[in-house]
């Protein structure tokens, strides 16, 4: 499944795409880790598998909550795409 | 006292043909939505009551008020009923429900039931939000996308525009394709500029069908990007209030170049519909014991 959290609104779409299906695969999930604003958590969806997903209380304000990992503030990758081994979490920005 | 042009109808139905005691399964499925709640009761997996109405402040409240509506004159009680799952923004505040589980994946499960198996696309026009969900034949989910960032593209924006124009909503989506040509858009991205761009127009001498055309085609335009993210696949299938509103639906149908699925079954329950499932479900693995 791909979840997509996130929105867009007038200035642009800011998405993070979870690919769960191949998330679930993972054991260690060091994502949830890597992220300094702890925006991803590991969460059981609905179909019981164990997977991360962007918190609620971030999902309506990424754009804020992952600018400090963005380019602009000086990183080149972000710190939990790098740490997916699956490659299962992308951004639409 | 000021007419409500916003007020949509609420009601309640149940299948007076149906005996629900000989149904090895009573499961209810309960939508606590931000604008509207819904219960629906099912029998072995078919639709047997449910009721559609507002959501109040009190989300424990507004579910138990939406369960004794369906259970009204059915001669059931909630005691009768064998498991109960909870979904929609106020799923966790259902007090009688064993189960919450999102509005993402009841909607995909109550599409599947309401319009069939060949659902691969749906678009829930919920209160205020908007889903755009890819599920599979068997109506499980594979990929999804929500916007809940603003009232565009939903229902409270159509209640908005309703209640400015002094139309009843339920009339809103025929007179907007009462017209001789499609009018601009209004601002698809903020319903609070959208109200102010739609006031600037009735000043202009626009008439109330022009402007609600144009209100219609920007949600309409904006629903369209939101599915375009994830792309469409057919069949294609919208869900939630909006999906009343035949001058909407027509004009996504347009944009997309796709025929949305009709169906006789209200198209506001189908997340209450789908927990209603969910539950019957959960019940039969309790009882098996896996």
């Amino acid at each position: 499944m791909l979840a997509n959290y996130g929105y867009t609104d007038g200035s642009g779409e800011y998405f993070i795409t979870v690919d769960t299906d191949k998330c679930v695969e993972c054991e260690g999930r060091p994502c949830a880790g890597a992220c300094p604003a702890g925006v991803i958590e590991i969460i059981t969806d609905d179909y019981d598998d164990q997977v991360c997903a962007v918190r609620d209380e971030h999902r309506k304000q990424i754009k804020y909550s992952c600018a400090p990992c963005k380019p602009a503030s000086g990183w080149k990758t972000l710190p939990c795409t790098d740490a997916c081994p699956h490659d299962a979490l992308t951004h639409s920005w | 006292m000021a007419v409500e042009f916003w007020r949509w109808k609420e009601y309640n139905w149940h299948d007076p043909e149906a005996d629900p005691r000989a149904a090895e399964v009573l499961s209810v499925g309960i939508d606590v939505g931000s604008v509207s709640s819904q219960a629906v009761i099912m029998a072995d997996g078919k639709l047997f009551a449910f009721s559609n109405m507002r959501t109040g402040s009190d989300s424990p409240e507004s579910a138990s008020k939406a369960l004794a509506w369906a259970l009204e004159d059915t001669g059931l009680t909630l005691e009768d009923l064998h498991y109960a799952v909870g979904t929609g923004y106020g799923r966790v505040n259902v007090p009688f429900a064993q189960k919450a589980i999102t509005e993402i994946a009841c909607h995909a499960r109550g599409a599947n039931f309401m319009y069939g198996p060949a659902v691969r696309t749906v678009l829930d026009m919920g209160g205020q939000d908007c889903k755009a969900i890819h599920c599979d034949e068997k109506g499980k989910v594979r990929a999804f996308l929500m916007n809940d960032k603003c009232a565009a593209g939903t229902g409270r924006g159509m209640e908005v525009m309703a209640d400015l124009l002094s139309v009843p909503i339920e009339e809103v989506g025929e007179m907007s394709l009462d017209v001789d040509e499609e009018p601009p858009p209004v601002s698809s991205t903020c319903v609070v500029f959208a109200k102010s761009e739609a006031s600037g127009l009735l000043r202009q001498g626009w008439p109330k069908n022009r402007v609600l055309a144009s209100y219609c085609s920007a949600m309409a335009h904006r629903v369209c990007a939101l599915l375009e993210r994830i792309g469409i696949e057919e069949s294609f299938a919208i869900t939630g209030g909006i999906a009343k509103n035949s001058g909407v639906v027509s004009r996504i149908e347009k944009e997309l170049g796709v025929e949305a699925l009709k169906t006789e079954t209200d198209s506001q329950i189908a997340g209450a519909a789908g927990a209603a499932l969910f539950a019957r479900a959960l019940y039969l693995k309790s009882k098996s014991g896996n």
